[in-house]
């Protein structure tokens, strides 16, 4: 089969969904492939590169179209676009499912396959493939280059002959992908850096990176990401006072301020309120990497830089990826790549879409005429979820309660054992002789003793007690010694030779406890 | 010495063993308890030999004497990885001792009663007495005619009992010897008919009781030691190799019974109070190997792992395999070691080898800790004195329950020649064998290493997933061998 990948036609966008490199590892799998004249260009790659690859280049759109089986590309597809596929062709691309319909539609009618590059799944297996996420990185990185570059002064304090610099404070809201990367970015370059989030079990990862997390002071049960799949979700009204109530008392010394809280499928949270904006130094710099669905921040405006009256720059672009077309095209195609890995497990160059797969039946979403969104959702959680129950805090008097009833239930046992013992003691000594009994009472104190000394044996020392009661049970020698004056010839015989192996046990015993204690040494 | 001057030793050597036995708490007061013991046992053998009763001086001198050699003998030569068969060997003796006691009990009662039958009619209580002594009635043999009745017939069942245990102690140390020494086949084997065998020759035994109380019948004492010696040798050839941590203490337990059965008979107090102390003991090993294992006295006794309750979860993955330069590496970056030494460290007597690895790596500041699970090797206690005759410092050497929470902090976990004791499957599948079996958790670890010899299956054969997980490196090759070789990389 033939996979392709046509130029983009959305104004602006930079980046190609094949690279040479992806190209060579595609044929690998088996795949011819072809791509639309100057697809590469914006991205650095030259239409000679792909033919080097053994990328065949095709002079048009239309001709790429119909020429190849898959169709590999970035953007969402336009409807001029989705109207040259054909029932035997499947489209790899960003599809935006949740919110193009009419695309999905479309894209039925024809009866074509789409896989929606943003609905892989969170899960392990599937991260090779998560093109949410290596965009995501890159915009996080890109954020505070732009905000860098907007900004009048270092990052990172430095004494210098001229003067001290302070360093400059970064504060990060939403430390998924992006937010992580932007976190990363900015602490290398040495600011001060906080991040923030909804979640808080990120709040190690965001430590790992060498941010500091900002907690709120919030009694109430905060939300687990693991329900809803590692992303975050609406969060209550008292919540969210608390959370502004915090960036309030944050703003005025924050230096730049990198947004990217994003709920799925919702309109972005406004998170950084005009009076936030109004309460920063000039000079400052916000980037909203949420401008896309609306920003995290009053002011922006999407796709434009303003500057407002008191002198804080607000970006609101929303092409970071395709601003690193390079970067950002070689991981999206090693990510399409990936894809069609999974999809080619024969590796025969022959496309195997099969529906029963998790990754692959989630990120489908048009199958043979059928609209297949949204997929159910996945065997695999994506995170572990997190433990809820924590050991319940007890209160003296439940603490005394459970003594008390431990301690009764103990003297209980010990009471019916002693009682059981006695009742068996009674029974022996109504029939048995006095003579007898003496004995037994030794027997049964020396039980006793035996039971409560051999507790406190310490582990390590199980061989050397066992060698020495060995050595300890030769004092069956007593019993040959009082027999062996006997005036028959056969008891003095059997007492000899008992006399002989009880003195080997006893000498052999205790000669081996002493060789084997005397080992042991302390360091 | 008079009789009071013999109780008196008696009493201070059941003191001294008590102390004995308590000493052993802690590894620098043990090496001191060994001393009260040995006073205790010379104490006591001395009164004896010079109290009342005794005889044929010269031929007791001569025996002990060669007893003495051969004990001195078999304490010097024996390896460390031997030890469990020489406490096998040495319980054996402990066994035949007491048959033969037994043995001489009945003989000297039927002497004394025929003696009895054929004194003269005229003479009664201090005059028969003066008589008996006169026809040569000394020492046990007196205080067997002074018994009543009622008293013969407690002495008749205590001998019974005595010789009982001690027989099925002989034979059942002899077959467990026999297996630690690789002379008998380690795998479980039991006739056809199993322990119904068993019991009949217990019920059986217990038949001849009866006969040997109403008649008084000699041949009923051999039978049923041919009987007791049938039940101790099935009874341990059914049982496997890596049960024998139970089978010896049990063992243990008997052959101290067995002493306090012939205490009994001889009305002897410092037999029983040693017989008590020794049998309580054993008892108290096997309980704690049991719970080690997770697994009921009985169903040791009984032998081999019971069946699962439900399809075992399939293992995923595959075994990875890694060579001496990937080891030496993981230990050269690792802070922190824990080794996991097993069964198989014994027998590739790699114990040298291990040590001087702990050496090197503690003096490159590292911290190397042992792990010891309540079960490794085929005694109580056995990977402890290994380590200790290596000269690994015993302050390093920890119990399961110490050091079971320290894995996941761990970098490195080697484990050697173990297999069931650090198995996954124990908490994870219900439907293991071994399920509920506590166990090391060094899967919790960064990375964890495991010297074997080959892919095969522990004792149980069970598949242990640990192999399988993805921080498990498999290094394969004969234990002494394999670590032998990473001592050299590792500066």
């Amino acid at each position: 089969m033939k996979i392709g990948t046509p130029k983009e036609v959305e104004k602006g966008e930079a980046r190609v969904a094949m690279t040479p490199d992806s190209a060579r590892q595609l044929q690998k799998l088996g795949y011819e492939c072809a791509i639309e004249t100057g697809a590469g260009a914006q991205a650095g790659f030259a239409d000679a590169d792909y033919e080097a690859a053994g990328v065949e280049v095709l002079g048009s759109a239309d001709a790429l179209w119909s020429a190849v089986d898959i169709i590999a590309k970035v953007r969402i597809p336009t409807s001029a676009e989705l109207d040259k596929l054909t029932a035997d062709k499947t489209l790899i691309t960003f599809f935006n499912p949740g919110g193009n319909t009419e695309g999905l539609e479309q894209a039925k009618a024809k009866g074509a396959n789409v896989i929606a590059m943003e609905m892989v799944p969170r899960i392990s297996r599937a991260q090779k493939m998560d093109a949410l996420s290596s965009m995501a990185n890159i915009a996080g990185y890109r954020a505070v280059i732009e905000a860098g570059n907007n900004f009048g002064r270092f990052f990172t304090g430095q004494i210098t002959a001229a003067g001290k610099v302070p360093p400059a404070k970064v504060l990060v809201v939403g430390a998924g992908v992006a937010g992580l990367a932007a976190i990363g970015t900015s602490t290398s370059l040495g600011a001060i850096t906080y991040a923030f989030d909804v979640r808080p079990e990120v709040a190690e990862q965001v430590e790992s990176m060498g941010a500091e997390f900002v907690y709120l002071d919030f009694e109430e049960e905060q939300q687990d990401g693991a329900a809803t799949g590692g992303y975050a979700s609406v969060s209550s009204p008292e919540f969210r006072e608390a959370q502004l109530a915090k960036f309030r008392e944050l703003a005025p010394e924050i230096d730049i301020v990198i947004t990217t809280a994003l709920i799925p499928n919702r309109e972005a949270p406004k998170l950084w309120l005009e009076d936030m904006v109004k309460a920063m130094k000039p000079g400052s710099v916000i980037v909203d990497l949420a401008a896309e669905k609306g920003g995290n921040v009053e002011g922006t405006v999407m796709d434009e830089k303003v500057v407002t009256d008191n002198g804080v720059t607000i970006i609101g672009y929303t092409d970071f990826p395709s601003r690193m077309a390079a970067q950002s095209s070689t991981l999206y195609a090693t990510n399409i790549r990936h894809m069609m890995a999974d999809l080619t497990p024969e590796k025969d160059g022959q496309i195997n879409h099969n529906m029963e797969d998790d990754v692959i039946r989630g990120a489908t979403v048009t199958y043979q005429g059928e609209i297949t969104f949204p997929p159910p959702p996945p065997k695999v959680a994506a995170i572990a979820a997190q433990k809820k129950e924590k050991p319940k805090e007890l209160t003296a008097e439940e603490k005394r309660a459970q003594e008390i009833a431990a301690f009764k239930a103990q003297t209980k046992s010990q009471v019916t054992l002693l009682a059981v013992g006695a009742a068996v003691m009674l029974i022996i000594g109504a029939f048995a002789p006095a003579s007898f009994m003496q004995h037994f009472i030794v027997f049964a104190l020396a039980c006793f003793v035996g039971f409560q000394v051999i507790w406190n044996v310490s582990h390590s020392l199980h061989t050397p007690l066992m060698a020495v009661t060995n050595a300890i049970s030769g004092i069956i020698i007593l019993g040959a010694l009082l027999q062996v004056g006997s005036g028959s010839w056969l008891v003095m015989l059997l007492s000899a030779i008992s006399i002989l192996i009880a003195t080997i046990n006893i000498v052999g015993g205790f000669m081996v406890t002493r060789r084997m204690l005397a080992m042991f040494q302390k360091s | 010495m008079s009789i009071g001057i013999v109780s008196a030793a008696y009493i201070a050597a059941a003191i001294l063993f008590i102390l004995s036995l308590g000493g052993l708490s802690g590894q620098e007061s043990a090496k001191r308890a060994v001393w009260y013991g040995i006073v205790g046992m010379a104490a006591a053998v001395f009164a004896t030999f010079f109290g009342p009763g005794m005889g044929a001086y010269v031929v007791v001198v001569l025996v002990m004497i060669v007893g003495a050699g051969i004990g001195q003998f078999l304490a010097k030569k024996v390896e460390m990885t031997e030890m469990p068969q020489l406490v096998a060997a040495l319980h054996s003796f402990v066994g035949l001792a007491a048959v033969f006691i037994g043995y001489n009990a009945e003989l000297e009662m039927n002497r004394v009663a025929d003696l009895i039958a054929a004194a003269p009619a005229s003479l009664t209580g201090t005059g028969l007495e003066s008589w008996l002594h006169e026809q040569g009635v000394d020492g046990f043999a007196a205080k067997v005619a002074h018994k009543t009745n009622v008293e013969l017939n407690i002495l008749k069942v205590e001998v019974f009992l005595g010789v009982f245990i001690g027989a099925v102690t002989f034979t059942g140390s002899v077959i467990a010897f026999g297996k630690l020494a690789g002379k008998v086949t380690s795998a479980a084997k039991k006739l056809p008919g199993g322990h119904f065998l068993n019991a009949g020759a217990a019920i059986l035994s217990l038949i001849l009781l009866v006969i040997y109380m109403t008649t008084g019948a000699g041949w009923t004492l051999i039978v049923m030691s041919l009987l007791a010696f049938f039940i101790g040798y099935h009874l341990i050839m059914g049982i496997g190799g890596a049960d024998m941590p139970v089978v010896v203490s049990m063992l243990n337990s008997y052959s101290g019974w067995a002493a306090s059965a012939i205490g009994f008979s001889l009305g002897n107090d410092l037999l029983i109070v040693v017989g008590a102390l020794v049998g309580s003991s054993g008892a108290i090993l096997s309980y704690i190997m049991c719970k080690a294992m997770n697994r009921s006295f009985i169903s040791v006794i009984l032998g081999g792992f019971g069946g699962a309750a439900g399809p075992q979860m399939e293992v995923e993955g595959e075994q990875v395999a890694i060579d001496v330069d990937g080891v030496a590496n993981a230990l050269d970056e690792a802070d922190s070691v824990i080794i996991v030494p097993g069964y198989g460290m014994a027998v590739a007597q790699a114990q040298q080898n291990v040590a001087e690895l702990t050496r090197k790596l503690r003096a490159k500041g590292k911290e190397v800790r042992f792990a010891i699970h309540p079960v490794a090797g085929r005694l109580p206690g056995h990977m402890n004195v290994l380590l200790a005759e290596a000269k690994v410092p015993y302050d390093i050497v920890l119990e399961m329950d110490e050091i079971n929470e320290d894995f996941p902090e761990t970098d490195v976990v080697i484990v050697i020649g173990s297999n069931d004791i650090v198995n996954p499957a124990a908490q994870d599948d219900p439907n293991s064998p071994i399920a509920g079996m506590p166990v090391l958790e060094v899967w919790k670890a960064k990375q964890v290493f495991v010297s074997k010899r080959g892919q095969g299956t522990g004792y149980s054969g069970i598949e242990n997933p640990l192999f399988y997980k993805e921080n498990t490196r498999m290094y394969y090759g004969d234990a002494k061998d394999s670590i032998g070789a990473l001592l050299p990389k590792i500066d």
